[in-house]
Order: structure tokens, then C-alpha cells, then sequence
């Protein structure tokens, strides 16, 4: 039995325990202040941090916004989530891609969805381009919410032993500083050219916009070489809608010095993302911000918040935070529990001022 | 916010196309629909209507337009232009 003065919440692997008030306030000081060391950023004024207690400890499982305030909601992957392993948290339930659409779009509700290659990066689907063509064209003409294209640049798959660029990690581990970086901007030229050519050839087929997943996974280099695709996809296509989802709330300086419109990108923070990937001509940007997962998910809810707030404050685009396992301040857990997940949520929106999740 | 059971996937149209932050997104759509914004997420007020205005309801509704077809209509009522209306218009040229 839950005493009165206790809550039950979770922690950012998912584990539930019970937690006071006090508690619940100490980690989102704790976790407002984690982020403003990391960033930068502003503080939560006072009554933002009440406000996002009284989330926390709701005594509801699930908690909501009001009616009016809900926001829309854009999707990566598409239904290869029926179908994939676990490692993807997919469910393993074959079913195709129009069936899987179809499904997302009438059952579930969706507001956005994506098509996407069950391997889901650029360089994966380069070489089956007309089997994504002709299968968006088909569902195009069936569905009617936006459906856009997803896909990584996944920039590490360049590298070897999987592609022909040298491995600036293996290179800079034998002090070839110079020579890691050269191949890392090489890589970047190599998925801005490939990027741009599967958004332009998705463009010709109908998609309702081009989702760049995960920007930035394999780095500063991979960044600067995805904020150059969308530029150029922009010139080619000026009428592209453009979404830039982010794999980490920070870019990793494995470059360390390759710059984008004259700003080294090693770094950055999503309310300094955001302004770039304006400049490049995004639509919509997706920031992250990592779930710790010994903290509480008043810790974490507390963190993402706070950095998401000025991202979507700096922005003139829409911002639709990335919330899901790990990311958001949601647990990082293969079922993330829906209690966490919805106060996660809420806050973002209530408080961040989210356009979107 | 409930996608076609509601206004949501016309609100993603206008954020995506127009980079409307959220608020602006709900008043350009329900100005159009003529509706008020806290409407566009009422699915009793918005089934109705989307079957009024032919521009694709959730439910299987015989004779109703759906894909391509409400997609037609979206364009007008919205006043903006989709890429796979562009694209199915320049295929239908002789």
C-alpha cells in the first residue's frame, strides 16, 4: 500500500520505486542544474519547477495535457516497427509496409508517418532507390496523412571496414590526427552527396518531406556533411519539406575543428543546433537530450526540459524534441513505462513549449 | 493530436510546409476549417466535418474520397500544395 506521503515513479532505466515530494524536488533542482552546467542554458523559474513536481507526482498513471494543447506528433522508422527485432523494439510481426502504413495511419492515429528501409540508412537504400520510389508512390496515392521519408546518414557505415574511408577513431588512436580528419571530411562530402541524392529521388516520387534521422551519430563531420545535404537538397528541390532528427544532445568533436557556415559544429547543444540547421533550411528540427539512466526520471525529466526549452525559445522553426526510449527524459528501457513516458511528455509541452514530439 | 481522427495530420501539413510554429499551425488550420482551434482536436466536431469537407475520415466510409483523392481536397481547403498532387497532376498530362 502507497503511504500518503509517498509516489511511485521511475528511474531512468525504467525500475519503479517510491519516492516523497522532497525527493521528487531535490533531483529536478539537481537535474536543472546538470543541465545548465552542461549548456549554458537558463534556469526553470520557480513556478515552472512546481508546476513539473506536481507532474511527477501525480498519483494518476497515466497524466495529459488539456484539451486544446496537444501538439503533433511526427514518427521515424515507420512500420518496419511491426515487424523488426528487439533491438529496434520491433514486435516481430511481419507485416508489409503498405498493410503497416495503412494501420499506423487509421488505427493509431498518426499526424506524420514515414516509409523507410528496414535497414534504415542512406547508404542501405541508395542502391533499391526505385523499389522506395515505386513503393511511396503507391502509398501516396492510399494515404492520406502526410507520409515522408526516413533514413540515417549514418555516416560510420562509410568508414572501414565497411566503407572506404579510413576510421578516424582507429587513425587518431596511432596520433594520425591530420589524416583522421581528412578522411572524416571526406566522409562528410561522400552522405552529403548520397543524402542529397535519395532525397531528391524521393522528392520525384511524392514524399510529403524527408525525415535526416539520427544526424550527427558518427560525429562533428557527419553533422556538417547532413547540414550540407539538406542546403543542397534545398537548391534542388526548394519546395522539400525537411525534418533533421538528432542522435545526441551533444556533437561528438571526433573531427574536432570541421566547421558549418564558419562555426566549428564540435559541441554544440541543441539550442545552438537549431540554429544551423535553420541556416541549412530545415523545417522541422528534432533536438535529444540523453537519458541517464542511475538518475530518476524527475532527474531526467527535469534536465530534458530545461535544455529543450531554450532550443524551442532560439527557434523559428518548429521543434519536435525526440521522446522515446532513452531520449526525452523518458527511461531508457526496451518498454518504456507509460507512466514516465506521458509526464515526460507533458512536461515538454506544458513547459518546453514543444511544437511537437 | 489524433491525426485524420481529428485535424492532426492537416496541423503537420502546415508545420511542415509552412514552418508554422504550433499555435500559428491551429489558428491557420481552423481559420480555413472554420472551426475554433480547441475544435481541431474534437473528434465528434472533426468526423463530421472531414466528411463534410470530403478530405478523408478514419473510418472506412464507402464512397468517401481517401488517399490521393481527400489529398486533392486538403490542397484546396488548406490552400497550400502537396508534392504528390504536383506529381499526379503532371502524370495526367497527355
Amino acid at each position: 500500500m502507497i503511504k500518503l506521503t509517498e509516489y511511485l515513479s521511475n528511474m531512468g532505466d525504467g525500475r519503479r520505486f517510491f519516492t516523497t515530494r522532497e525527493e521528487v524536488m531535490a533531483d529536478i533542482q539537481d537535474g536543472i542544474g546538470n543541465a545548465v552546467d552542461c549548456t549554458g542554458v537558463s534556469e526553470l523559474s520557480s513556478s515552472e519547477i512546481d508546476h513539473l513536481c506536481e507532474i511527477i507526482i501525480n498519483r494518476q498513471r497515466v497524466v495529459g495535457v488539456e484539451p486544446g494543447s496537444e501538439v503533433v506528433m511526427t514518427e521515424d522508422f515507420g512500420a518496419n516497427r511491426f515487424g523488426i527485432d528487439n533491438g529496434t523494439c520491433g514486435n516481430g510481426v511481419e507485416i508489409g509496409r503498405r498493410e503497416g502504413s495503412l494501420i499506423f495511419e487509421k488505427a493509431f492515429s498518426m499526424d506524420t508517418f514515414e516509409l523507410g528501409h528496414i535497414d534504415y540508412s542512406v547508404k542501405a537504400v541508395k542502391p533499391i532507390i526505385a523499389h522506395e520510389m515505386q513503393t511511396m508512390e503507391q502509398l501516396q496515392m492510399l494515404m492520406t496523412a502526410p507520409l515522408l521519408y526516413g533514413a540515417m546518414p549514418n555516416m560510420g557505415l562509410y568508414y572501414k571496414p565497411d566503407g572506404p574511408y579510413g576510421n578516424p577513431a582507429d587513425l587518431m588512436r596511432e596520433f594520425k590526427i591530420e589524416e583522421g580528419q581528412q578522411q572524416a571530411e571526406l566522409a562528410a562530402e561522400h552522405v552529403a552527396r548520397d543524402c542529397e541524392f535519395v532525397a531528391v529521388k524521393l522528392q520525384e516520387a511524392g514524399c510529403d518531406g524527408f525525415d535526416f534521422d539520427t544526424t550527427a551519430s558518427a560525429g562533428d563531420a557527419e553533422f556538417v556533411g547532413t547540414l550540407n545535404a539538406v542546403s543542397a537538397l534545398r537548391k534542388a528541390r526548394p519546395e522539400s519539406n525537411i525534418i533533421m532528427g538528432m542522435a545526441g544532445e551533444n556533437i561528438l568533436g571526433i573531427h574536432g575543428s570541421i566547421e558549418y557556415d564558419g562555426k566549428v559544429v564540435a559541441g554544440l547543444y541543441p539550442h545552438e543546433q537549431v540554429e544551423l540547421a535553420e541556416k541549412a533550411g530545415v523545417n522541422i528540427f528534432g533536438p535529444v537530450v540523453n537519458t541517464n539512466t542511475s538518475k530518476s526520471t524527475a532527474w531526467n525529466i527535469a534536465r530534458a526540459v530545461t535544455i529543450t526549452k531554450e532550443c524551442v525559445k532560439k527557434a523559428k522553426i518548429p521543434c519536435h524534441p525526440n521522446m522515446g526510449m532513452g531520449v526525452g527524459g523518458i527511461p531508457m528501457s526496451e518498454v518504456p513505462p507509460i507512466e514516465a513516458a506521458t509526464r515526460a511528455s507533458k512536461a515538454m509541452i506544458e513547459i518546453a513549449g514543444a511544437d511537437g514530439i | 493530436m489524433g491525426g485524420m481522427r481529428t485535424a492532426g495530420d492537416l496541423v503537420a501539413r502546415m508545420e511542415l510546409s509552412r514552418n508554422m510554429r504550433l499555435d500559428e499551425a491551429k489558428s491557420y488550420v481552423a481559420g480555413k476549417l472554420g472551426v475554433n482551434p480547441i475544435d481541431l482536436s474534437d473528434p465528434c466536431i472533426m468526423r463530421d466535418l472531414r466528411e463534410e469537407l470530403d478530405i478523408g475520415v478514419v473510418t472506412a466510409l464507402p464512397r468517401a474520397s481517401r488517399g490521393i483523392q481527400s489529398k486533392l481536397k486538403i490542397e484546396e481547403v488548406l490552400g497550400i500544395k502537396i508534392n504528390c498532387c504536383e506529381a499526379h497532376r503532371n502524370r495526367m498530362k497527355r
